[in-house]
């Protein structure tokens, strides 16, 4: 019989130190995830999480962890060779084929980059994608930022507006990625937009009003959350929230359903 | 076909039953009980009649026997994960119709939620006869008829426990040749036509109304009177909530167990992420989440019926005395106040 919460072990490739606390952990593996999508990644005594893909290709996954929680602390003891348990992809993704030939808004809190940054690599390898992207990517400080390489290349084919919370940095801008959302020429767009976002939920939530506040349509939005899972397959009932799960349902929501996800 | 049979007669055939069923029915544990002199009565394996305790409610449900509270999935050591076996015997497991409605919502989470389909489950679920004691009565916190889940068709055999002997309806063609000789008896069991207690589920009209609701002082209430404790889940006939953890043998060691056990949403860390953040972090919205998951959001999700069968135990089990049905009554009053102010 086929067990679903059976994990399969994996060879860690490659370490990587993005920042203080977030490091990125390529693992040898042939799931093939879709953007926005997420595993469940295990170790023998500790246990499992649900942790988004933050890159992947032929035969192998990048995941970028935070050193936070029980079972993330123990995987930066870990190195390559060594062993990680993986099961899934799991959730809807972000709908790439709806955001197709149009301008893209892409609006990220924190280690929120996360779970979009294979999808802007996507766009940024297929310029003719999408007819252009906006990103605007905060951290909380200059210890906090990820995926530097990322960011300084990105800025060739994107508009960027790159800000840290409250210090300065040459280049950066200070401010909230809230204070940013009325720069988009969004009017310029016409209909043709999408916009993404993704970070800690009080991000988001203010992101989108504001979003709403410069006239962008909710049914625009898409934003994606992050809650505690045991199963990641509708069965443990930790991430529920109403009718919803956001294992299965999500973890990407359009925002007219989102905003009424009150937990 | 209708029997009677006494209960020197069925501890024969319960004998005969064994050599593939594990019999399972609600046992007494004297002196068990949570108050001193009380006893307990929950599900356990059962080897004659006379240890069936059928005379009153059990505190626990049947679904313990296909969900234990705690239960292995997986042994593993350094680079493996090896499934734990389940039992071999098929499992003949005595219920009330509350119980057998309740394996249904059981069934739907497990085995078709998201089209993924639990192992652990299935395996249990497939070996289950259910052997429905018939309930005629109910008790004070019953509302069974109310829920709809008063009356049951979904069994191999029905019983009805008399002075001495049973009475029983064998459906299920595999337990006909257990009752070859017996007398035969014109039998359908009876079922609970009213009970005490009586509950109308209130209707959420629109997502505005359950938004509303949802921030409603009534559940105020419960941040004081709810402690938090989670006896209303574990006793809760259809919720199936757990929790993965995985443990080691000894300290050094990389040999252990994954090990799913029963959690519950009103106790504080349901929600618990890595680095600290958690959702409704008091009684009063635990408690919210609760009652609107039995009485809205299951059914919005499956369309069918509610997720409550009106057994009544979480009232029973409660230290603090919350009654789900006054409860159930407070938000159908708050949805009125709601929806008179909408217009």
């Amino acid at each position: 019989m086929n067990n679903i919460v059976k994990p399969v072990a994996c060879k860690i490739l490659e370490v990587k130190k993005e920042s203080l606390h977030e490091w990125t952990f390529k693992v040898e593996t042939d799931i093939k995830p879709s953007h926005g999508q997420f595993l469940q990644l295990s170790i023998p005594k500790v246990g499992e999480a649900p942790i988004s893909v933050s890159g992947y290709g032929d035969g192998w996954m990048d995941f970028t962890i935070r050193s936070v929680g029980k079972v993330t602390d123990v995987i930066f003891d870990k190195k390559p060779g060594d062993i990680l348990f993986l099961r899934g992809a799991y959730g809807h993704g972000w709908p790439v084929e709806k955001f197709q030939g149009k301008h893209m808004v892409v609006i990220t809190g924190g280690t929120g980059l996360a779970p979009v940054k294979s999808m802007l690599n996507m766009f940024y390898d297929n310029p003719d994608y999408v007819k252009s992207v906006t990103l605007i990517s905060g951290f909380k400080n200059e210890e906090g930022i990820i995926f530097k390489n990322d960011l300084e290349r990105w800025k060739e084919k994107f508009t960027t507006m790159y800000t840290l919370d409250r210090d300065q940095k040459e280049g950066w801008n200070t401010g909230f990625v809230t204070e940013f959302v009325s720069k988009v020429p969004f009017k310029d767009f016409g209909e043709d937009y999408e916009v993404v976002i993704v970070g800690p939920p009080p991000m988001m939530k203010f992101t989108g009003l504001e979003a709403v506040k410069c006239g962008v349509k909710e049914e625009k939005i898409w934003v994606s959350f992050e809650r505690k899972m045991s199963c990641a397959v509708g069965k443990c009932g930790h991430c529920r929230i109403d009718e919803v799960y956001v294992c299965l349902d999500g973890p990407v929501f359009n925002y007219t359903q989102a905003k009424y996800l009150v937990d | 076909m209708g029997y009677k049979v006494s209960f020197e007669e069925a501890n024969k055939i319960f004998a005969k039953l064994q050599d593939e069923y594990e019999i399972w029915a609600p046992k007494r544990f004297v002196g068990r009980g949570r108050y001193s002199d009380t006893d307990m009565i929950k599900y356990d394996k059962v080897n004659t009649v006379e240890e069936i305790e059928y005379k009153e409610k059990s505190d626990f449900p049947a679904k313990e026997v296909l969900t234990p509270i705690t239960e292995s999935l997986f042994y593993f050591t350094e680079d493996e994960f090896i499934e734990s076996k389940a039992t071999k015997k098929k499992l003949l497991i005595f219920m009330r119709p509350c119980d057998i409605h309740a394996q249904h919502h059981q069934e739907k989470i497990y085995l078709s939620n998201g089209d993924f389909t639990d192992m652990y489950y299935k395996r249990m679920n497939e070996k289950v006869k259910i052997v429905m004691m018939e309930c005629t009565t109910g008790w004070d916190t019953c509302f069974c008829v109310s829920m709809g889940t008063n009356k049951s068709e979904d069994y191999s055999m029905a019983v009805r426990f008399g002075e001495g002997e049973l009475t029983l309806d064998v459906k299920d063609a595999d337990f006909a040749p257990y009752f070859e000789g017996q007398a035969s008896a014109d039998f359908k069991p009876d079922y609970v036509k009213e009970n005490e207690l009586h509950v109308e589920i209130p209707e959420i009209p629109n997502k505005d109304v359950l938004l509303k609701l949802k921030s409603h002082p009534m559940w105020n209430e419960y941040n004081k009177r709810c402690i938090s404790c989670g006896a209303c889940t574990i006793a809760c006939s259809t919720c199936t909530c757990f929790t993965t953890t995985d443990i080691v043998y000894n300290e050094n060691g990389s040999v252990g167990e994954r090990k799913r056990t029963s959690a519950s949403c009103q106790i504080k860390g349901f929600t618990d992420m890595a680095g600290g953040m958690s959702f409704r972090n008091t009684a009063g919205e635990r408690m919210r989440y609760k009652v609107l998951h039995k009485f809205h959001d299951y059914k919005a999700r499956f369309k069918d019926y509610h997720m409550c069968v009106g057994c009544g135990r979480c009232i029973d089990r409660c230290p603090e005395y919350i009654s789900i049905a006054a409860t159930v009554d407070k938000m159908a009053k708050a949805i009125d106040e709601i929806v008179a102010e909408e217009k």
